[in-house]
């Protein structure tokens, strides 16, 4: 029966049935054996760095960091999109981020828990990561807290866990539709457990939407210093090139740059798969490219801004940096970085790539890998060559630090899959508001 | 001859539908109601009677617990409980108290607000008379009730159920408790 209002029905049956009515395919099948694969592999990375210590990395002296700190920081990056568009764009009134927050917020999680992993495995005993956080000890022991590593495994535990209930209460609607909707009776008692008897009550909905807004709020800010928390790692330090107050503002935007760049890697696929084109539109995508275009002039102007103060600087050391960056040994890395952050997003100028998803799945996939190349280039080009020319080095990855790199996408995208076929993709409650208010699209 | 009722539910097809009958209600004096939606509908709390919320109230207090709890334990640790004579620099160094200080305001006041938005929804509840609505599982995604309780002073089964018909909803049904 349809009245003369929107058909909400029809909405809840196209997110929901993706989950409760889709046989297990063989695709996904596929990708879960290989990313599970991939997980084993994590695993036996981790394992043997375990029992024969970091060595196993071609970390060395005097580059003391290397894969460790690049991935844990583009991980943790990618994380902020989802945040950004969950929290931020709620607050500006974005109405275009219901179609994709649910999944990002998801996307963020999982990048979060894979960044999580490496200040963990790169300390030196990892057993003993516990005697970074405040807790009664029989040394009488307490943290350093004057320093951003110990800000850090704040920033990222407060970042995770706001996250996660950032995402659940924005499923407590949700997860009632599933409860309501599911066939199979063990499902629907899980599904209940999970929606806590939500019903619906205007009462509830208005302490609900409170809750939801304030989280938001508190979520911006967070998102800001996250980043800026991650970027004092490297701007605390005096190595040159990475003692600029430049850091925090353009960490911040290279983090939304490069997680635009993997909601769009990730949402292109998936919406052709699912049958989701009319929910997630090209003016979605669009959207997002628009964003992920100013935050990459961000990222470019923090370029520009760095080597501008390296010469202004008159700082030997710091104008060295500048041109070994470009013309060094890893001097492949740097122009990696111009092509694939700088040079490649200025076709977003174009309306019509801006529409294409092929086009914007190719130039998601070379921002990610370019974001990837700049965490190495800070990482390695700064610590290789410093003050000391004796001491100067150089950084070759060995198979384990592939290993765990990779192992960490089989982590990604085993939950992710699991996600997809667990739970609603899209929110639908929230949809729902908007059709009704005639904002969506 | 029915069984004790918990209440009646009209059921409406459109927002603007539930928020005029609500609003009619409340101006016929009734006050024991709720309505159940697929999302919020703007002023339906107020008609339905619930005046402010408790939760920005919990998001501040947490807020300022955490943030309270996070620069005095520092300051604790660095002052008195283990200080660390750095190149003779200030022991009370505040400025590098401040990024965990606002990350801990942050993770407070989100988990108290979010925990009292629960307790003072009072979930989880898994069950509820509502529940027993016919159909209630299948249409609360996609319709709106309106439902005035028994216990509402005003309530009388024909006068009540008389008045919800003059609202036009697609049905109206007896709520069994």
């Amino acid at each position: 029966m349809n009245g003369s209002g929107p058909d909400f029905e029809a909405l809840n049956a196209q997110i929901s049935d993706a989950v409760l009515k889709r046989p297990l395919e063989r695709r996904w099948l596929a990708g879960f054996l290989v990313a599970f694969a991939l997980l084993v592999l994590l695993n036996i990375a981790i394992g043997w760095l375990l029992i024969r210590g970091v060595g196993i990395w071609g970390v060395n002296i005097p580059v003391a960091w290397g894969f460790a700190i690049v991935n844990f920081v583009w991980w943790i990056g990618i994380g902020h999109a989802g945040t950004f568009i969950s929290a931020i764009l709620l607050l500006l009134h974005q109405h275009w981020r219901t179609s994709i927050n649910r999944f990002s917020e998801a996307m963020t999680l999982f990048a979060v828990a894979c960044a999580g992993i490496y200040p963990l495995l790169h300390l030196g005993r990892p057993w003993i990561f516990y005697w970074l956080l405040p807790y009664p000890d029989t040394m009488r022991l307490w943290p350093q807290w004057r320093s951003p590593l110990v800000w850090d495994v704040f920033a990222v535990s407060t970042y995770f866990t706001v996250s996660l209930v950032f995402w659940y209460v924005g499923l407590l609607p949700d997860l009632a539709t599933m409860r309501d909707r599911a066939v199979r009776p063990w499902l629907r008692r899980l599904y209940g457990l999970g929606a806590l008897g939500w019903r619906g009550s205007a009462r509830h909905w208005q302490r609900y939407e409170m809750a939801y807004l304030l989280l938001a709020g508190l979520a911006t800010p967070l998102v800001l210093s996250v980043h800026s928390v991650v970027s004092f790692d490297f701007a605390v330090a005096i190595v040159p090139g990475w003692h600029s107050t430049i850091f925090p503002p353009y960490f911040v935007a290279g983090a939304i740059f490069s997680g635009f760049a993997m909601v769009l890697t990730l949402v292109i696929p998936v919406r052709a798969l699912y049958g989701l084109k009319n929910l997630i539109t090209t003016r979605h995508l669009e959207n997002s490219a628009k964003v992920m275009l100013a935050t990459g002039l961000i990222v470019a102007h923090g370029y520009l801004n760095e080597h501008f103060m390296a010469w202004y600087s008159d700082d030997p050391a710091e104008e060295f940096l500048a041109f070994n960056r470009a013309f060094g040994p890893y001097g492949f890395v740097f122009w990696m970085v111009m092509a694939c952050n700088v040079a490649i997003p200025q076709a977003l100028w174009s309306k019509h790539i801006r529409r294409s998803p092929l086009a914007l799945f190719l130039i998601a996939i070379a921002i990610n890998v370019g974001m990837w190349a700049e965490r190495y280039m800070i990482v390695v080009g700064s610590l290789h060559r410093d003050y000391l020319p004796s001491s100067w080095g150089m950084f070759h990855p060995t198979f384990w630090d592939w290993a765990t790199y990779l192992g960490t996408f089989g982590l990604f995208f085993t939950l992710l899959l699991l996600f997809i076929r667990l739970l609603p993709m899209i929110a639908m409650a929230e949809l729902r508001k908007d059709v009704s208010e005639g904002v969506h699209k | 001859m029915s069984a004790p009722l918990h209440g009646l539910a009209a059921e409406f097809l459109e927002a603007a539908e539930v928020l005029v009958a609500a609003r009619h209600a409340r101006e016929a004096g009734y006050r024991a109601m709720d309505a159940y939606t697929p999302f919020p509908v703007e002023g339906l709390a107020e008609e339905v009677g619930l005046a402010r919320t408790g939760v920005p109230l919990a998001f501040l207090v947490g807020g300022l617990v955490g943030g309270s709890l996070a620069f005095l334990m520092q300051s604790y640790a660095a002052i008195w409980d283990y200080p660390l004579n750095v190149g003779g620099r200030p022991l009370f160094s505040w400025p590098s108290f401040v990024p965990i200080t606002f990350e801990l305001t942050v993770l407070f006041g989100s988990l108290c607000g979010v925990l009292s938005m629960l307790a003072l929804n009072g979930l989880p509840r898994l069950h509820h008379p509502i529940f027993n609505l016919p159909h209630f599982a299948e249409r609360s995604h996609s319709r709106f009730y309106l439902c005035i309780k028994a216990q509402d002073p005003l309530f009388r089964p024909q006068e009540t159920r008389h008045f919800l018909e003059g609202q036009h909803p697609a049905a109206i049904w007896e709520v069994p408790t």
